[in-house]
C-alpha cells in the first residue's frame, strides 16, 4: 500500500512539472465548453434579407415593418427588379428574398387570396427551411391583426411549449455533449501518454524489474488521472452552469456518479492505448485523432443519431459518450433519476468493467 | 551454487538473419565482479534483459540467485538491482525524490541501507534537490547505480554504466564497484571499454552474439598467441597501409599512437625483415619492439582467427 501511494504521488509530481499536460487538462476543457456554447450554435440571427415591393401599398409596408422587427432577420435592401434578386443571391450574403406581388393589399382585401413569393437560399437546407418557417409565422401573424374575427367556422390554433429548454436555447443540446466530449478526449489521452512515457524513458525496464506488481501499475496511473479529472468535472459544471446558464435539474451526486462511471470508462480506455502502442507519439494520435471524431460523430449532439443508417447506429453503439450523453442530458436538463437511465448506466458500467479486465490482462510483464 | 548461471541461451529478435545471442552459457561465482566485454552490437544488453527476466530466451535456461528467470521470475525481480544502458531514472523528479521513490518501490527505505550507498550518495548530495535531467552524465551514473543499490540486492546488474560518462568519473565508478564488491555483492558488468576490462576479476569476451573466451584478464592475457609487437615512427599514420603489405604480417591495427601488429610465423627474419621493407618504401626512423598485450589485443587476435 505504501508502494501504491508513492507511486500516485509521483504521478502528481509529473503532471505537475509538465507545462503542457497541465495545459491539456486544464485549458483544454475550458478553451472547449466556451468554444461549443458561445461560438459553435445553429440558432439563425440578424440573417440578411431583401424586401422586393412591387405592390407599395399599406398591407405591403405594414408586413415589411413587422418583418423588420423580428430579431431573426436584417432587411438589407430593398430591390425591384428580379435580375437584382439573382444577383444579391449571387453574392452569398444574402439568405432569403420576399416578394409582394403588384396588388398585393388590393388582393388581400377585396379578392380574399394574396399571394406572397418566399425566395431562399437553399443551399444550405436548414437555414433556408428555418428562415421560411419563420417568416411564415410572421405572415400568419399578420393575417391574424388585420382580421382578428376571421370568418373561418373551424380552426385549431396548436399550442405549443417547448419542455426543458423553453427559450431552444442550443446550448442546451451542446454542453452536455461537449462535457463528455472532452472527459472522453482529455481521460484517454492523459493516461495513454503517461504509460507509454514510461515506455520511451526506459523507466519501464526498472519498474518491471522491482517487487511492484505490474497489475499495480497500471492502477496506479488511473488513480491520479482519476482524481484530476473529477476536478476537471468540476470545472466544466461550474462553467456550464455560472457561464452557459445550463440547470443541474437532478441529483447532484448522481450525477457525480455517473460521471465517474464514465470517467473510469475513459481511463480504461487509456490504458488499453497504453497498452498496444510503443511511442508517446502513437498513444497521442490514436486518443486524440482516433477518439476525437467517433465521440464527435457518434454521441449524438451535433448529428442526430437517429437519422442514421442502421449499421452507422450500431456502431455508435459502442461510443461510451453515446451512452454517458444521454444519462446527463436526462440528469442535469430533465431532472430524472436512476429509474429512467439504469439501462444506459448498465452499458457503460458493463464496458468499465471489460475495458479495465482487458487492459490489465494485456500489461506486459516483460518489455516484448 | 553459483549466482548466476547461462546454459546454451540463443536469442532471436528476427526471424531472417543472424541471432542477437548464440548458445551462451557462463556463470558467476557468488561475490564475484563479472565483466562482459564487447563492441556495440554484441549482444551485452541482452544477456541483461534475459538475466532480468524482461526478455524470454528462444532457448536455453539460465538462474539467478538460485530462481529460474522464467519460473520465478517474481522472485527474482525483487533481489536484483539493475541498471540499464539508457539514463532511466524520472528525469522530472529531484535526487531525492528518484531515490525515494525506488526505496519505497522495493518495500525499504532509504535510510535502512544508507550506509551501502553513502559513499556514492554523499557525492550527488550537494544537488539533492536538482532534478535528475539536469545532472550531469556521471552524476546520472552515480544517481541511478544509488538507485539500483537502495534494496541491498544480491546481484547488481549494470549496463554499460560507464557509457557517455568522463574519464575521472569512469574511475570513480569503478572504485565504487569494487567496494560494493568488497560487501559481498555479485555484480555483473558490461563495457564497450577494453581498458575497463583488467578491473574485472573474470571477463567474457563477446561479439555476435557468440562468447570468444572466459577468463580471468591476467589468463586471457596469458593466452596470446605469438608474439606483439609496437611499431612507431614519426609520422605512424602513413605506416599502415605499407605495413599490411608485407607478406609476413598475421595482423596489424592502429592502437593510440602506434600500429601493433604480429606475424604470421615466428622468425628470426621478421622485425627487421619489415624495417627494411619499410625503409625500402621510404618510411624514416621507424622502430618496433616487442610489447604484452593487452585486453584489446587479445579481443582482436580472438575476432581475427574467429572470422
Amino acid at each position: 500500500m505504501k508502494q501504491f501511494m508513492v507511486f500516485v504521488r509521483k504521478e502528481f509530481y509529473h503532471v505537475f512539472r509538465d507545462r503542457r499536460t497541465l495545459l491539456i487538462l486544464f485549458g483544454l476543457p475550458v478553451m472547449q465548453i466556451l468554444l461549443f456554447g458561445y461560438a459553435l450554435t445553429t440558432e439563425i440571427k440578424n440573417a440578411e434579407i431583401i424586401i422586393v415591393d412591387h405592390a407599395g401599398d399599406v398591407a405591403s409596408q405594414q408586413l415589411t415593418t413587422m418583418i423588420a422587427a423580428s430579431k431573426y432577420f436584417d432587411i438589407s435592401a430593398s430591390v425591384l427588379s428580379d435580375e437584382d434578386i439573382y444577383k444579391s443571391f449571387k453574392k452569398g450574403k444574402v439568405k432569403c428574398a420576399v416578394v409582394f406581388p403588384i396588388g398585393f393589399g388590393n388582393d388581400l382585401l377585396h379578392g380574399q387570396t394574396a399571394q406572397i413569393q418566399l425566395i431562399a437560399d437553399a443551399a444550405d437546407p436548414n437555414t433556408a427551411k428555418t428562415l421560411t418557417n419563420y417568416l411564415t409565422a410572421i405572415i400568419a401573424d399578420y393575417q391574424q391583426q388585420i382580421n382578428p374575427t376571421a370568418a373561418i367556422p373551424m380552426r385549431i390554433e396548436p399550442v405549443t411549449r417547448m419542455l426543458y429548454n423553453p427559450e431552444l436555447n442550443g446550448s442546451m443540446n451542446f454542453v452536455p455533449g461537449v462535457m463528455a466530449l472532452v472527459l472522453m478526449i482529455i481521460c484517454t489521452t492523459l493516461t495513454s501518454v503517461s504509460i507509454v512515457r514510461e515506455k520511451e524513458m526506459g523507466t519501464m525496464e526498472i519498474l518491471l524489474v522491482s517487487p511492484f506488481k505490474p497489475t499495480y501499475v497500471v492502477l496506479a496511473k488511473a488513480v491520479p488521472y482519476l482524481a484530476l479529472s473529477m476536478i476537471d468535472l468540476i470545472i466544466i459544471l461550474l462553467l456550464s452552469v455560472f457561464l452557459l446558464d445550463m440547470p443541474i435539474r437532478g441529483n447532484i451526486i448522481l450525477l457525480f456518479l455517473e460521471s465517474t462511471l464514465f470517467i473510469i470508462c475513459c481511463l480504461s480506455l487509456g490504458l488499453l492505448i497504453s497498452s498496444v502502442t510503443r511511442t508517446q507519439q502513437i498513444a497521442m494520435m490514436v486518443s486524440m485523432m482516433g477518439m476525437m471524431l467517433p465521440t464527435i460523430l457518434f454521441t449524438g449532439f451535433i448529428f442526430p443519431l437517429e437519422n442514421m443508417p442502421l449499421p452507422l447506429q450500431l456502431i455508435s453503439n459502442l461510443v461510451p459518450s453515446r451512452w454517458f450523453y444521454v444519462i446527463i442530458k436526462a440528469v442535469m436538463l430533465k431532472g430524472l433519476g436512476i429509474g429512467v437511465i439504469w439501462k444506459e448506466t448498465l452499458v457503460l458500467a458493463g464496458m468499465t468493467t471489460a475495458l479495465l479486465v482487458i487492459s490489465i490482462k494485456s500489461f506486459k510483464t516483460r518489455l516484448s | 551454487m553459483d549466482t548466476v548461471i547461462l546454459q546454451h541461451i540463443s536469442k532471436s529478435y528476427v526471424k531472417e538473419g543472424p541471432p542477437a545471442l548464440q548458445d551462451v552459457s557462463f556463470s558467476v561465482k557468488k561475490g564475484e565482479l563479472f565483466g562482459l566485454i564487447g563492441p556495440d552490437g554484441a549482444g551485452k544488453s541482452t544477456i541483461f534483459r534475459i538475466l532480468t527476466t524482461l526478455l524470454l530466451s528462444d532457448k536455453g535456461s539460465a538462474t539467478v540467485a538460485g530462481y529460474d528467470v522464467v519460473k520465478n521470475y517474481h522472485e527474482i525481480r525483487s533481489c536484483v538491482g539493475y541498471m540499464p544502458g539508457k539514463f532511466s531514472l524520472y528525469q522530472d523528479l529531484t535526487i531525492e525524490e528518484n531515490l525515494h521513490f525506488f526505496a519505497t518501490l522495493f518495500g525499504t527505505t532509504v535510510a535502512a541501507n544508507y550506509a551501502l550507498i553513502k559513499d556514492i550518495y554523499e557525492q550527488i548530495a550537494p544537488f539533492k534537490n536538482r532534478r535528475a535531467g539536469k545532472l550531469s552524465g556521471g552524476m546520472k551514473q552515480k544517481l541511478a547505480l544509488c538507485c539500483a543499490l537502495i534494496h541491498r540486492p544480491e546481484v547488481l546488474f549494470l549496463d554499460e554504466p560507464t557509457t557517455g560518462v568522463d574519464a575521472v568519473s569512469r574511475k570513480e565508478f569503478w572504485e565504487m564497484l569494487q567496494r560494493l564488491k568488497a560487501e559481498g555483492i555479485t555484480i555483473v558488468v558490461s563495457t564497450p571499454y577494453m581498458d575497463e576490462a583488467s578491473l574485472c576479476e573474470r571477463i567474457a569476451l563477446i561479439q555476435n552474439g557468440q562468447i570468444l573466451s572466459i577468463n580471468t584478464p591476467a589468463k586471457i592475457i596469458e593466452a596470446y598467441p605469438g608474439k606483439l609487437y609496437a611499431l612507431t615512427a614519426p609520422k605512424v599514420h602513413l605506416l599502415l597501409k605499407d605495413t599490411r603489405q608485407y607478406a609476413g604480417i598475421s595482423l596489424c591495427y592502429a592502437a593510440g599512437d602506434k600500429l601493433h601488429l604480429s606475424f604470421k610465423e615466428e622468425g628470426k627474419e621478421h622485425p627487421a625483415g619489415l624495417l627494411s621493407w619499410l625503409e625500402s618504401k621510404g618510411h624514416q626512423g621507424v622502430r618496433i619492439e616487442e610489447i604484452t598485450p593487452d585486453i584489446e589485443d587479445c579481443f582482436i587476435a580472438k575476432t581475427s582467427t574467429h572470422e
